[in-house]
Formats: C-alpha cells, sequence, structure tokens
C-alpha cells in the first residue's frame, strides 16, 4: 500500500484563539516494504503527520491516499483503512484496558470482525513477535511491568495484521536494554514481513542504525528526505534545528575539523572506529 | 478538538475590572445582589442596571458573551414574568377576557422580578468572565476563612478545587488521546443502541480512570515530598494585594446603592 501525501497542510482548531499550524505543504511518498525514520523536534508536526496517515485526522488543505484510499474523499471508510495501517501512539501503554492481556490485544482483530478462534492464535503469534511468553495471556495488563506494559499494547496493534506500521516513539521511556530489544524486533519485523515501516522518534541514534530512509521534520516542514548517510551529512544544519547527529558521526566530524581525512557519517560506532583506525594507519600511527 | 474546551468562561484581558482583586469583584458581586434583593422600585432598578452596564462597558468583554449567560435562566425568566402576570390581582384589573384577568400589580411584579434576575446573572457573569478561576478559588479561600472555626477546612476546599480545575484540560488531552488509540484499533464509539454504546466507552473510560489514579498518587506524592500539610501556617507565593482600584471601586459602589437605594 504505497502512501501518498500531497500538499498536505494541517491546521488544529482553525477560526479559535487556539489556531495552530501544524504542518505546512508536506509532499510526501512512502513505497511498499520501506522503512522509513521520522524524525523532528517537539512539535515540528510529526505525531500529526502520522495520525493522518490511518485517517484520524483529515488535512486541511492537500489529499492524503494509502492505497486506493483518499481520506478526505466524500463518504469514505476509514475503518478499512485503520485496519491496514496500524498505529502504535506514544506511551501506547495507556491504552491498556482490558481483564487479560489476551483480551487487550484480541480487541484490534475482533474489532476487524475476525473470529474468535481465529483471534486467539494471532494473540499468541502477537505475543511472540514482542518476545513475551505465551503464560501471559491470562494476566491482568496491570500488573505488568512497563516494558512489559508497552509490549502488550504493541501486539495489540500487530495482531491486527497491518500492511503498514507506524510507531510513534515506540522506545520513549524504556531502559536502554528494552529499548534495544523493542527496536530490534520491529527491525525484525519489517525483515520478516515486508511490511511498511514507519518509525517517529526524536533520537538519532535510535533511527540512524535501523531505516533505511529518513525523514527530518522542522516546524511543519519536510527539511530533509534521504538515506541516513545523505542526511547526516547536514550536521551543522541538523545542529541549528536542536537535533544533532549520532555520536559516531559526531566524532567523526570533529576529526575532519581537526584536519584528519575521514569520512564525514559513520552510523554505527564499530563503523566509526573502523574508519579511524584506518586514518590512523594511513597518518603512520601504530598498530 | 476536546482539549480546546475553555475554562469556566474566563475572558482573558487587563481592563480595570480584570485588574480588581478577586476578594473585591467577589465581596462585591455578594453585596451587589444583596442590594437587588433590598431595592424595590423601578428607579433603584434603573440606577443598579446602568451600573451593571457600566462594569461590562469597564470590562471590555465582548457583549455577547456576556449576555450568553443569559441563556440557560431564559425558561426561568419567562415563567416569572408569565406567572406573576397571570396570577396576581394586585392593582388595576387592565385586561379581563373569558377566565383571564391582568392586573397592572402583576404586570409591573413580573418584569421587575425578571429584571432582577437578569441583573444578578450579568453581575455573576461579570465576576467569572474577569477572574481567573484560579483568582477565583483563592478569593472564596479568604472568604471561607472566618468558617475554619466551624470546622470548614477552608483551605483544602479551595486545594481541592483548584487541583480540580487543574486537571481538567489534562484529562480531557488524555481522553483524546486514548479515543484516538482505541480508534486506531478499529474501536467504534458511535453506533449500536444504548448498551453497546455505553460498553464501547469501556475501553475509553478504564484507561482514564486508571490514569486519574495515577495522577493522583503521583501528585499527592509530589505534594508530600514538598512538606504540603495543608493550610496551617502556609504562605503564598501569589499573594493577594488591594490596590488604589480596589479602593475606587468599592467607593463607587457604596455610592451607587446608597443612590439605588435612596430613590
Amino acid at each position: 500500500m504505497p502512501i501518498q501525501l500531497k500538499n498536505v497542510s494541517f491546521i488544529y482548531s482553525p477560526g479559535t484563539p487556539f489556531e495552530r499550524q501544524a504542518l505546512r505543504g508536506v509532499d510526501l511518498t512512502i513505497a511498499d516494504g520501506e522503512f522509513v525514520g521520522i524524525i523532528g523536534q517537539t512539535g515540528s508536526g510529526k505525531s500529526t503527520l502520522v495520525q493522518l496517515l490511518n485517517g484520524l485526522l483529515k488535512p486541511t488543505q492537500g489529499t492524503v491516499t494509502v492505497g486506493e484510499i483518499t481520506t478526505t474523499d466524500k463518504g469514505v471508510r476509514l475503518r478499512p483503512l485503520r485496519q491496514s495501517v496500524g498505529l502504535v501512539f506514544q506511551f501506547a501503554e495507556h491504552q491498556l484496558f482490558a481483564e487479560t492481556v489476551a483480551a487487550d490485544i484480541a480487541f484490534g482483530p475482533l474489532n476487524q470482525g475476525v473470529a474468535p478462534d481465529e483471534a486467539a492464535a494471532r494473540v499468541d503469534e502477537a505475543l511472540l513477535t514482542v518476545g513475551l511468553p505465551l503464560e501471559m495471556k491470562e494476566r491482568s495488563p496491570f500488573e505488568l511491568s512497563g516494558g512489559q506494559m508497552r509490549r502488550v499494547a504493541i501486539a495489540g496493534v500487530l495482531a491486527m495484521r497491518p500492511r503498514v506500521l507506524i510507531l510513534d516513539e515506540p522506545a520513549a521511556g524504556l531502559d536502554p536494554r528494552g529499548r534495544d530489544d523493542v527496536l530490534a524486533r520491529i527491525s525484525a519485523l519489517h525483515r520478516e514481513r515486508s511490511i511498511t515501516v514507519i518509525l517517529v522518534s526524536h533520537s538519532m541514534e535510535d533511527v540512524a542504525r535501523l531505516v533505511n530512509r529518513l525523514v527530518v521534520m522542522h516546524e511543519g516542514g519536510i527539511l530533509h528526505d534521504g538515506s541516513p548517510r545523505e542526511v547526516f551529512r547536514h550536521a551543522e544544519n541538523l545542529a541549528t534545528i536542536g537535533l544533532g547527529v549520532p555520536q559516531a558521526t559526531e566524532v567523526l566530524r570533529r576529526l575532519r575539523l581537526a584536519g584528519w581525512s575521514v569520512p564525514a557519517v559513520a552510523l554505527t560506532l564499530e563503523e566509526a572506529r573502523q574508519f579511524i583506525v584506518a586514518a590512523w594507519r594511513e597518518r603512520g600511527g601504530g598498530a | 478538538m476536546l482539549a480546546n474546551v475553555t475554562l469556566g468562561q474566563y475572558f482573558p484581558g487587563a481592563s480595570v475590572v480584570h485588574r480588581l482583586d478577586p476578594r473585591t469583584k467577589l465581596g462585591m458581586s455578594f453585596a451587589y445582589i444583596m442590594v437587588l434583593f433590598i431595592a424595590t422600585s423601578w428607579l433603584s432598578y434603573s440606577v443598579l442596571g446602568l451600573a451593571s452596564l457600566l462594569v461590562i462597558w469597564l470590562s471590555q468583554v465582548p457583549v455577547k458573551m456576556v449576555l450568553r449567560g443569559l441563556r440557560p435562566i431564559l425558561m426561568i425568566l419567562s415563567l416569572t414574568v408569565v406567572l406573576h402576570v397571570f396570577t396576581s390581582r394586585e392593582g388595576v384589573e387592565l385586561v379581563s377576557f373569558w377566565f383571564v384577568r391582568i392586573y397592572s400589580g402583576g404586570v409591573t411584579q413580573g418584569f421587575l422580578l425578571a429584571f432582577r434576575l437578569v441583573l444578578l446573572v450579568l453581575s455573576t457573569s461579570v465576576l467569572t468572565l474577569t477572574t481567573s478561576p484560579i483568582a477565583l478559588t483563592d478569593a472564596i479561600e479568604v472568604a471561607l476563612r472566618p468558617l475554619r472555626r466551624f470546622g470548614v477546612p477552608a483551605h483544602e476546599l479551595a486545594m481541592m478545587m483548584t487541583i480540580a480545575l487543574r486537571f481538567i484540560p489534562t484529562l480531557l488531552e488524555e481522553a483524546e488521546k486514548i479515543m484516538k488509540a482505541q480508534l486506531a484499533r478499529g474501536a467504534d464509539f458511535e453506533s449500536g443502541g444504548l448498551l453497546k454504546r455505553a460498553k464501547s466507552l469501556l475501553p475509553l473510560l478504564i484507561p482514564l480512570f486508571i490514569s486519574a489514579f495515577r495522577r493522583a498518587d503521583e501528585l499527592a506524592m509530589a505534594m508530600e515530598a514538598r512538606c504540603y500539610r495543608g493550610g496551617e501556617g502556609r504562605t503564598k507565593y501569589k499573594v493577594l494585594k488591594y490596590s488604589g482600584l480596589d479602593a475606587y471601586a468599592v467607593a463607587s459602589f457604596v455610592v451607587i446603592s446608597a443612590v439605588a437605594l435612596a430613590l
């Protein structure tokens, strides 16, 4: 399901004292199976953008088309759209409500009209995907730890088998191990099921390693759009809007300022290490 | 959507009326209502009505917003007039038709009462339009303070009110977020019969209650951690201060009331 945004603007509460423009003239196309990171400061319009993609919000101007569905069409049915575009909100654990983990995860599929035994099978599958043991099914979601609750909430969206998965800050507020684990599982999901994944974050560090395309938002518009390597070449530019680049790239940038001949961008520390060692050897330094 | 609901009906501004101390405004509104009930003649009411208009003009709040406060009492107003006009048997008979008898006393009485109600509502509207809910709670705390010796926890009541007011927008925002999250999971809040609709609200209400309790817990903990222990010996960051403006206001109020009652 390709996604296409044409000249999209969005204004919150137009015509009232609370009027606020969140997006201005955004054009964006996302093809099937892409893994896109959307990055921007708080208030840059990322959360608004993703809510446009499953029809929770409708653009004030322009059109949003997902597959065959254009959200602003007259008489459009949004529920099929919401089934194929799964949206995991920020702090998704706050949406849990059911008595058991299984019932909560099955909520989405049952709303879709999936038969109960099929829904139960999907609950198992979703739990395994997010790395939770099946014994957890009968427990109350409110007894779980924060990280476990987050995973249950993500499982609740996965059980709907979306073809486009959008995650808004899925790792926010988790400890480093939980964060790495959640992000690794999302990455694996993208590889194994070849679904489109859109990852919203304000952390370059998390996103850089995973995605194959990076969209940088600033004040309601798209500032950069390209592979992480291309985007990180604009380190100074990113710094002025308060985003910075991954530490590995930052180290290389400073070395270059100090006169070293190293490449401008490294996505991981390991990559940066190799570049630095190579440059060190070139300079005649010891092994 | 939900988060933009205006709290109370406070209309921010910097007019003379806005700048008055909330205690002055609360006290004067109260006194004004008493004067309204003491006054009996049309002349008195004209003076009081003119005074109201003057205050509304000074407050720079759009007249439309002030009048909006009258909408809920339209029913009571018409009922007051109708009942008095048709049931009173005082004064000169004006109309006598079949079983309907209208007397002059009833007409004046009905309209006087209605006018009194209008002025009453207008004055309280001006109070809430020009005073932020928080400032108003502060004033109410001061007003309740004398009742402490009868065991009324003035400070605690005011604190509860302040906290409730503070969390209304937060909870609305939270409700909107949860609603969107459930919509994204295919929830349907709109269709079906009453029972089905009520049931479909559970996925919204349960997380909302849980978060409200969590917030309450955290807030209590945070207050405790900062040694909150009720009103005893507590000082304020924003100390209410009377200014010259308040003196003028009270003086004008006393003069106008005296004139109104003397007429």
